[in-house]
């Protein structure tokens, strides 16, 4: 069937369309619109992470100071170039600019996350497993502690400015582009780890899991395909930190800690270590049960962590474990093909 | 004087004065050895005589304390593992170490990472020069997997096949990589003996079908006296003795390392 090369783009244009429709319309509230969207950002850091978690048997739970990195330096960059801010006087380009530049926006504070990921993926060289998963820890630490004594940008008490370059935007192109712009990146993120781990190149992650040694021997430079893995990983998580804070239109430091990480390793073991569809399922799902949840309030963080260890008990390989979607219906695979 | 009427060849590798000390205890000390191309050579010795240790220095897992160690006129020293493999080094395990959850297509695949002639931004793009080299070494692994009888598990993970097909897809997998030189330690381990007999005709048939110098650790005596054309002998981290399987058989020095002395 010849078909089947186009059911995946032919989804994903009918699902932008409609989502383009019904927010354009105001068919649905706001409210479900940004949740909407905040599963595209859990979708992007659930499968960045799982490429570290799951592919490479790495534990990095450090997930959400990569986040933070993208989600400031993005934000920073627009305030300076499109909204100006007090601290930085006027704004360097007109607002209108913001149109085009908002993609650079988010793919600069990808690049800056990237570069956050050496912090683990030099110590990654000689460092594994436990001691390891001590450094991403670190790692997360350090960037927000950084963040919160750099008064300049706020401090502890937040960084914004980001609700006004999103008016400016849909003011200059009358377009709902936020919930665009996170459908678009959320199938690039997904696009990007799926053509990097199919190559043979990208197998090399999943040999350096499995035998380290072996891996060495056999002639993969284990430390570049660490580096580029992490900063793979780390890069996706900036991206869609750098969304979140557009969406959200403040950010602080706060925000981006520990608990945050733990909320993305959630969504990992969820879904399954070593599985992207898994990831992108459990990550839809869970975003949904917070908001399902929200009127237990505080609760809920009684109830969640509950599912989890009862998930951990009865299918510790988590929803797909280690398969694909097609590998677990195969006959889905005749009707579509995502490469 | 005969050496210098003769054309100098190039030895595929060269060991000279090869000492590894671990702490205070010399693991390996003042190893000399020199194959050349196409030889098929064994390397005894008792249990904790350093054989492994060897092995280990030349495919650059560990580093020398004193000593070079030359692949085709090369120094590896200071080259990580994946570089000296590149030069032409491949080895397979005592305790075998394949990927386990990978399947066997893929375990072929990935041993030619070092020449595989793309990169990442290549990986992701799927561009003309990725898509050419991805079928090249597809095919070059059914080719593989073919001459050595295993297409029929390509699909399969290796943990779920037998001990031998195991031991089998490792030195495929080793083979992979293009090696001038294979190490081979203890293939024969945990084999029953028809699979020592099936493994005795797999290397004398590799070493006809490839062009490749094998270098193989045994206990296994029948295999080293049917397979290779000169043994080494060491005990302690020293050479205790050398030449072809007859001497080695009778070596008094081999004798007395293998059963002690008469003071029994």
């Amino acid at each position: 069937m010849v078909l089947r090369h186009y059911t995946v783009p032919i989804l994903l244009a009918v699902a932008g369309g409609v989502l383009l429709y019904v927010a354009k319309e105001e068919l649905v509230s706001l409210y479900v619109l940004s949740v909407l969207m905040f599963m595209g950002v859990n979708v992007i850091l659930a499968t960045s992470l799982n490429l570290v978690n799951g592919y490479m048997g790495e534990f990095s739970c450090g997930h959400a100071g990569f986040m933070c990195v993208g989600a400031y330096v993005a934000s920073i960059l627009g305030v300076l170039l499109f909204s100006g801010h007090k601290a930085f006087g006027a704004a360097w380009l007109p607002a209108e600019l913001a149109v085009w530049g908002f993609p650079l926006l988010i793919l600069a504070g990808g690049a800056a996350a990237a570069l956050a990921g050496l912090l683990v993926a030099i110590p990654s060289y000689k460092t594994r497993g436990d001691y390891l998963a001590i450094i991403t820890l670190a790692a997360n630490y350090i960037i927000i502690s950084l963040i919160e004594n750099l008064d300049i940008i706020g401090g502890s008490r937040g960084f914004m400015g980001m609700k006004k370059i999103v008016n400016g935007m849909e003011e200059a192109v009358a377009l709902p582009w936020m919930p665009l712009w996170v459908l678009a990146f959320t199938v690039f993120c997904v696009w990007l780890l799926r053509r990097y781990l199919s190559s043979t190149f990208g197998k090399g992650v999943t040999a350096i899991s499995q035998d380290e040694v072996a891996a060495e021997i056999m002639s993969i430079d284990t430390n570049k395909i660490k580096t580029i893995t992490f900063m793979l990983s780390s890069g996706l998580a900036g991206i869609a930190g750098g969304l979140f804070a557009f969406i959200v239109g403040y950010v602080n430091p706060g925000s981006f800690n520990i608990l945050k990480s733990t909320e993305v390793l959630v969504m990992v073991y969820l879904g399954g270590m070593g599985s992207l569809s898994g990831s992108i399922l459990a990550a839809i799902l869970f975003t949904v049960l917070l908001e399902a949840l929200r009127p237990l309030q505080i609760i809920k963080w009684v109830v969640i962590p509950l599912l989890l260890i009862i998930i951990m008990q009865f299918r510790p390989e988590g929803l797909m474990g280690n398969r694909e979607l097609g590998d677990l219906f195969p006959r889905l695979k005749r009707f579509y093909r995502f490469k | 004087m005969q050496t210098l009427i003769q054309p100098h060849t190039i030895p595929v590798l060269e060991i000279t004065g090869l000492t590894r000390q671990f702490g205070g205890l010399r693991a390996v000390s003042d190893f000399n050895v020199r194959l050349e191309a196409n030889e098929l050579v064994g390397l005894i010795g008792p249990n904790g005589a350093g054989k492994t240790t060897v092995f280990n220095l030349v495919s650059g897992f560990y580093q020398p304390s004193a000593g070079t160690i030359r692949i085709g006129g090369v120094s590896t020293a200071g080259l990580k593992p994946h570089r000296v493999t590149a030069l032409g080094v491949a080895r397979t395990f005592q305790n075998i170490r394949l990927w386990p959850d990978m399947t066997v297509l893929d375990n072929i695949r990935v041993a030619q990472h070092h020449r595989l002639g793309y990169g990442f931004f290549h990986g992701i793009a799927r561009s003309s020069r990725y898509r050419a080299r991805e079928a090249a070494i597809e095919r070059e692994a059914y080719e593989l997997l073919e001459v050595f009888q295993l297409t029929p598990f390509a699909a399969d993970c290796p943990k779920n096949l037998p001990y031998g097909t195991q031991r089998k897809l490792e030195i495929a997998r080793a083979l992979s990589t293009k090696p001038q030189l294979l190490l081979l330690d203890e293939p024969a381990a945990g084999l029953n003996s028809a699979d020592v007999h099936e493994l005795i005709r797999l290397v004398r048939w590799i070493h006809g079908h490839f062009d490749v110098t094998i270098w193989m650790i045994e206990h296994h005596m029948d295999v080293m006296m049917e397979l290779c054309q000169r043994i080494k002998v060491i005990d302690f981290g020293e050479t205790i003795a050398e030449g072809t399987p007859e001497t080695i058989r009778n070596h008094p020095a081999v004798i007395s390392a293998y059963l002690g002395d008469e003071t029994i």
